[in-house]
């Protein structure tokens, strides 16, 4: 029987949509996620899991920031840089949210094309997205760098108030910068394959030794979202906080 | 706007957006193809919902007020990268639920960590204040 087979939704109660497809879905037979390719449903799952990582730690940081009797370091005044003589507030975390957003965008599009079979332009932008994320981690780097060694923040203290500052934002952001360091390997990785054709030609990976499909590029989108979707929470609750 | 998209972009197969409307091909199965226009709709509001968080700390806009905002921008920006471009809206039920409805629960833990950090906080008042 082929896979599509065994994926079809003929019982009329998962084809109504709603609650009642939701129940015939997850009461069925072998599988719960109808149409949904296992490889992607596994993405979701991981990053369920990392979502709870990473749900944790701002947890963490709330409780600390919460409870300590030192006033807190203003992340408006630390992240200010200072551009043509002016001092701006925070506009270092804005161009980094800003690059993050565009790669999210750009890498969004390399999905779309691949799925249309434009080899070319899918691993174009999938490499556009990449060189974005290697900015990312760059002008990350750039922060850490200004922060240690000229301004002495550590994660036991600095000079600026409580000492959970350093623990909770090296933890935090080198937590992120690590999933988009390795988030820039796979879509070069990814870029590379689909640039040779290898899921036109179905060529089978290296390490799965699976049939290329073109919902390796989803899958990757899926993960890269993701990453943008973590600094979008990290943005507001440790930088605008 | 849709078909315009898909004629410049010469598609090959013509497929509908939304698998609902019409049965997938075969092969085609699981795979999410969309208009180009709708990725660059949600990628200018991204741009312009940012821009409105970073302008609530640039003009020192305090209290309930920031924070409503923040977070308001927040759940805005998270919604709209899960659900178009992680092409959430386009899935079933069965699988949204199981993605989205775990990590509300951690709400739950949130609140739990809110009292116990109000407690310590109120403990080393109490205790360790230099105060007179």
């Amino acid at each position: 029987m082929a896979p599509s087979e065994l994926a079809s939704t003929t019982d009329p109660l998962a084809q109504s949509g709603g609650w009642p497809s939701f129940v015939a879905d997850w009461s069925s037979d072998q599988r719960a996620f109808k149409k949904v390719p296992w490889g992607k449903a596994m993405m979701w799952v991981f990053l369920l899991s990392d979502t709870f990582v990473f749900g944790c730690f701002l947890l963490s940081y709330m409780t600390v920031r919460m409870s300590t009797t030192v006033p807190w370091p203003s992340p408006s005044e630390i992240f200010a840089l200072t551009i043509a003589g002016e001092k701006i507030p925070l506009i270092l975390i804005a161009i980094m949210t800003f690059i993050l957003i565009t790669s999210s965008g750009t890498m969004a599009m390399a999905v779309n094309f691949g799925y249309r079979r434009d080899r070319v332009r899918s691993a174009v932008l999938l490499l556009v997205t990449a060189l974005f994320g290697a900015m990312f981690v760059g002008m990350q780097a750039f922060e850490w760098t200004k922060l240690i060694v000229d301004e002495g923040v550590r994660p036991w203290g600095n000079p600026f108030g409580a000492a959970q500052f350093g623990s909770s934002f090296f933890m935090i952001t080198g937590f992120h910068g690590f999933h988009v360091s390795v988030g820039v390997l796979f879509l070069v990785i990814i870029a590379r394959k689909v640039w040779r054709g290898d899921f036109d030609a179905e060529r089978r990976g290296f390490f799965t030794s699976r049939k290329g499909q073109y919902e390796a590029v989803e899958i990757m989108g899926l993960y890269w979202h993701f990453v943008d979707l973590v600094w979008v929470f990290i943005f507001a609750v440790f930088y605008l906080w | 706007m849709q078909q315009a998209a898909q004629q410049t972009m010469q598609q090959p197969m013509v497929r509908s957006a939304h698998e609902a409307q019409a049965p997938a091909a075969p092969h085609a199965e699981g795979q999410q193809q969309h208009s180009i226009g709708i990725y660059f709709k949600i990628w200018g509001l991204l741009f312009v919902l940012s821009t409105f968080s970073y302008l609530v700390d640039y003009f020192h806009i305090q209290g309930y007020l920031r924070w409503t905002l923040i977070l308001v921008f927040m759940i805005l920006k998270a919604g709209l990268i899960v659900a178009v471009f992680m092409h959430m809206v386009w899935e079933r039920l069965a699988l949204i639920y199981a993605i989205l409805i775990p990590p509300l629960l951690v709400l739950v833990f949130v609140a739990l960590m809110v009292f116990e950090a109000d407690y310590t906080f109120s403990t080393r008042n109490l205790f360790f204040s230099t105060g007179p």
